[in-house]
């Protein structure tokens, strides 16, 4: 049991520090660092938890497309990072205050839910819903039967963020020869060449 | 013993620290971004820490659909940044007025 608890408090302190490193660090590349430590220490409260179906997603998922396309957009794009920094000490009082006000109002609502709400009565916790089944098979029943439309349509919306990334990145260059088959089939013989009088004697001038 | 409470105080701290981060950060549009990556995680904790303590697995079918609309949201954006640096040659937001609105 105080294993456990070593484990939490190593890992939410990880979190926590993670994500004020995102905001606070000069350099973009390593915001996006620390941002990937935070998703990892944030999948290890899910696996303590004992939701490990939904820690993993967050490994693959996050850390292995979101964060690396961070990476990539922030290495690719060249850009003056210390002049987009000016107006940060500027907005610090109004942002620290709005922020200290909403994590105390947070905490507060969150310590009575806790406390008084109905998950008070149970301390024991379970990621299966209560069942005697593994967490990925609990998710699998629900999300399959009552949840497939759902299921369903997330994958639209991840279809089209796809195609909508591809539209807007997609640059046509001019003069690149491309196949247009349509134009071909419509080639007749007519379009296609011209009957020329040839003189004996002449030749064809150009 | 870590019950719900420890939970839901990490997840609450860790949304503040998002939308400080869109705070303090408004020049920088990857910063911010991911300021609303933090914040969608700590939905996402609690979303999974509520779930896990009321025996009831909704919950993380929910976090999961957070997850996708999160992940389609960063693919967007970072592609909606990509283009307006091409068109501006630089990626301050704050004085981004192309549109006149």
């Amino acid at each position: 049991m105080a294993l456990q608890e070593i484990a939490f408090y190593v890992m939410a302190t990880v979190t926590v520090l993670a994500g004020l490193a995102v905001v606070f660090a000069r350099n973009p590349v390593h915001s996006v660092l620390f941002l990937i430590a935070a998703f990892f220490s944030a999948a290890g409260l899910f696996v303590l938890m004992g939701a490990e179906f939904l820690a993993m997603l967050l490994v693959v998922v996050y850390v292995g497309a979101v964060a690396v396309l961070f990476l990539f957009v922030v290495m690719m794009l060249d850009v003056d990072f210390t002049q987009l920094r000016e107006g940060f000490a500027r907005y610090l009082p109004i942002g620290g205050g709005v922020a200290g006000i909403l994590v105390l109002e947070m905490i507060m609502v969150a310590v009575t839910v806790a406390n008084q709400g109905a998950a008070g009565r149970n301390a024991v916790p379970n990621a299966s819903g209560g069942a005697d089944i593994p967490n990925a098979e609990a998710i699998g029943r629900v999300l399959y039967t009552d949840y497939v439309y759902f299921f369903q349509a997330a994958g639209l919306v991840l279809l089209v963020a796809m195609i909508g990334a591809i539209v807007l990145t997609l640059r046509h260059k001019p003069g690149v020869k491309r196949q247009n088959i349509m134009a071909q089939n419509a080639r007749t013989p007519a379009t296609g060449m011209t009957m020329v009088d040839i003189k004996p004697g002449e030749g064809i001038a150009e | 013993m870590i019950g719900l409470t420890h939970y839901l105080i990490v997840a609450a701290i860790l949304f503040t620290i998002g939308v400080f981060g869109i705070f303090v950060n408004r020049k920088n549009v990857i910063i911010i971004l991911m300021s609303i990556e933090l914040i969608l995680l700590a939905v996402n904790i609690n979303l999974v820490a509520f779930s896990v303590y009321l025996h009831d697995v909704v919950g993380q079918i929910f976090a999961l659909f957070v997850l996708t609309v999160a992940a389609a949201e960063a693919a967007v954006g970072l592609a909606i940044l990509v283009t307006f640096f091409r068109n501006r040659g630089d990626i301050a937001v704050d004085d981004a007025a192309v549109m006149k609105g």
